[in-house]
């Protein structure tokens, strides 16, 4: 490969990006209500989806347990919302700064663990938070609690769904320009280091550990970003957001679209809630749609015997450039 | 608490944890020798007590023939499933394990909800196990949960006997440090993994069997026992069976007395000892550094 071609793909991977938000920006006033409200819900799993990309794909450590920080975010926005409704500006860092909080005794612990094991402590964790909010009337036990009225700071009102939108949309930008950054930061070449060679890194006189643990902190942080946008979106929240099925789900997602690209979790949320959609919806599926669970395990199945690269991966054997 | 209900509970704290090891017992075969994380493993428990749902009917107060039948079913389904899927899942990575097995996850459950609906079963004792033994006016105990007490025992011990001291277990002792090895020695591996997986679903399935009639059938039965089987082996130690079962009776005994002293937080417990434990030893009670 040329020098001019990897630095036009290089711009390619930037362009790509912007044109997409800019699209998705102008188009936005033009959808209607379902079409919209679909495209929010991806854009919020888009931005859950990132968080857990900066540690699967970035870092190389595969937590099962993701969805903790996105409800201790949804849940803290919420239940610090009062019933008059709360500032934006106070609400977001609360939820991102809790669910970060979590995740800082969550990884200062589960990151003591390797491999396997740390795939089943953040799982363990998580279940923990779940409990907390199942069992206690802190959240309204297992139906969960409502929020009266939307995060509001000024004109700047999430009860309007155009704001509720673009708050989002500028999350999501957010998220993908922060780890667009992180990757290519002195940071983010440790945590790739970290991810191809744990013991080189250590031996090289890196902080392994320190690094692991920030890592694991921005992206309960972000995570917790995301549950206070699904939090400002839905107006209500219960433990089932929490649940091991959305950790899952998330971890889905990631894979789904391939691992290693920032585009990938996109492509993974993106693809995952149509699939979710598809299967449920009678006038595609028929009576099967009210087994949707079936038919996206079989698909899940399925997929990963066939595509173990992601839809990335995809994309690129069947392009004939990326073959070559 | 009076000493006739402490003693009541120690014996529920023993017979769960008891009953935990049964099902992670098979996780930890199928974990520690393949290397397969098998988040499905919890469905297997599940596919048990529902089994025990459908067969209590036929076999009547025949319950020990019903379980002997029902393990047969099991373990032909496990051989039938290994060879299906999981015989493809040992090449790939850690990550792709978790997903594949979550996929089969949805697909048990849903073919559960088709096939049985959603609605929580109970399951009758057998009329030779009703009613309570009791010890004078100091406490009373019902024979069921005796008898699944001392089922789970013989199966421990058995379990034990067959790894340390069988040709079998020697081979999957071996196949467990090093699979290369084995197959060198003209040890037919796939064959052995095919039947110790069908040893671990029958495990998985005895247990939810065993269960059915204290706890009910019911849809979220599967997931549940699969967390608190990821707590065990981690706080046990992968693939040391001896630490599986210290680590579920630690946790039947944490569990038991927990929902006694904290009935709001009983939930949590256990993560608790767990998160105690990691701290400690991050490797879990009995296992190797890694």
């Amino acid at each position: 490969m040329t020098q001019a071609n990897t630095s036009s793909m290089r711009r390619g991977a930037f362009i790509v990006p912007v044109v997409c938000a800019i699209a998705i920006g102008v188009l936005g006033p033009l959808m209607g209500n379902y079409v919209s409200d679909f495209v929010v819900k991806v854009m919020i799993l888009s931005i859950f989806a990132l968080s857990l990309e900066l540690l699967v794909g970035m870092t190389g450590l595969v937590s099962l347990g993701h969805a903790a920080f996105y409800g201790i975010g949804a849940y803290v926005t919420v239940l610090a919302s009062g019933s008059e409704g709360g500032n934006l500006a106070l609400l977001l860092p609360a939820a991102m700064g809790a669910a970060a909080l979590y995740a800082l005794f969550v990884g200062a612990l589960s990151l003591r663990t390797r491999g396997v094991y740390f795939i089943m402590v953040t799982l363990a964790f998580a279940q923990m938070a779940f409990f907390v909010f199942h069992d206690t009337k802190v959240g309204g036990g297992s139906d969960g609690i409502y929020m009266y009225v939307r995060p509001a700071i000024g004109k700047l009102d999430m009860e309007n769904r155009m704001v509720l939108f673009y708050v989002v949309l500028a999350s999501l930008v957010f998220t993908y320009g922060l780890l667009a950054l992180v990757r290519r930061s002195r940071f983010g070449a440790a945590l790739a280091g970290i991810r191809v060679n744990e013991q080189r890194m250590r031996a090289a006189g890196f902080a392994v550990y320190g690094y692991k643990l920030a890592a694991f902190v921005l992206a309960g942080a972000l995570a917790g970003l995301a549950g206070f946008l699904l939090a400002s979106r839905d107006g209500v929240v219960n433990p089932e957001l929490m649940a091991w099925h959305n950790s899952g789900e998330v971890l889905l997602m990631v894979i789904l679209g391939g691992l290693g690209h920032l585009r990938g979790a996109v492509i993974g949320a993106i693809a995952f809630t149509l699939l979710k959609e598809i299967f449920s919806t009678h006038a595609v599926m028929g009576p099967l749609a009210d087994h949707w669970q079936l038919t996206l395990g079989i698909a899940i199945i399925v997929f990963v015997a066939l595509l173990p690269k992601g839809l990335i991966g995809l994309a690129k054997r069947l392009s004939p450039k990326g073959a070559a | 608490m009076d000493f006739g209900t402490f003693l009541v509970q120690c014996l529920n704290s023993v017979q769960y944890g008891l009953l935990l090891f049964l099902v992670a017992s098979g996780l930890t075969l199928i974990f520690g020798i393949m290397g397969v994380i098998n988040l499905a493993h919890g469905s297997f428990y599940m596919i048990g007590a529902y089994m025990a749902f459908a067969l209590a009917p036929l076999f009547g107060d025949q319950f020990l023939l019903m379980l002997v039948a029902g393990v047969v079913l099991a373990a032909i389904f496990g051989y039938l499933l290994e060879w299906a899927f999981f015989s493809y899942l040992y090449q790939r990575d850690h990550l792709q394990q978790v997903l594949m097995t979550y996929g089969l996850i949805l697909v048990f459950e849903e073919l559960r909800s088709i096939l049985v609906g959603n609605d929580v079963h109970g399951v009758k004792v057998p009329a030779w196990l009703d009613g309570s033994f009791a010890l004078g006016s100091v406490m009373s105990y019902p024979w069921y949960r005796l008898f699944a007490s001392a089922a789970c025992i013989v199966l421990a011990v058995a379990l034990y006997w067959v790894v340390n001291r069988t040709r079998l277990g020697m081979m999957i002792r071996a196949g467990a440090s090093n699979r290369d090895m084995v197959r060198g020695l003209g040890i037919d591996v796939k064959r052995l993994y095919r039947i110790v997986f069908a040893a671990g679903v029958a495990l998985a399935a005895l247990a939810g069997m065993i269960a059915a009639p204290m706890s009910s059938v019911y849809p979220n039965m599967g997931a549940s026992v699969l967390i608190i089987c990821f707590v065990l082996v981690v706080i046990g130690g992968i693939g040391s069976i001896t630490g599986a079962l210290v680590a579920s009776l630690l946790v039947g005994f944490v569990d038991t007395f927990g929902k006694v002293f904290f009935a709001d937080l009983s939930g949590i417990g256990i993560y608790l000892l767990m998160a105690i434990v990691l701290i400690w030893k991050p490797e879990g009670l009995m296992g190797r550094r890694p």
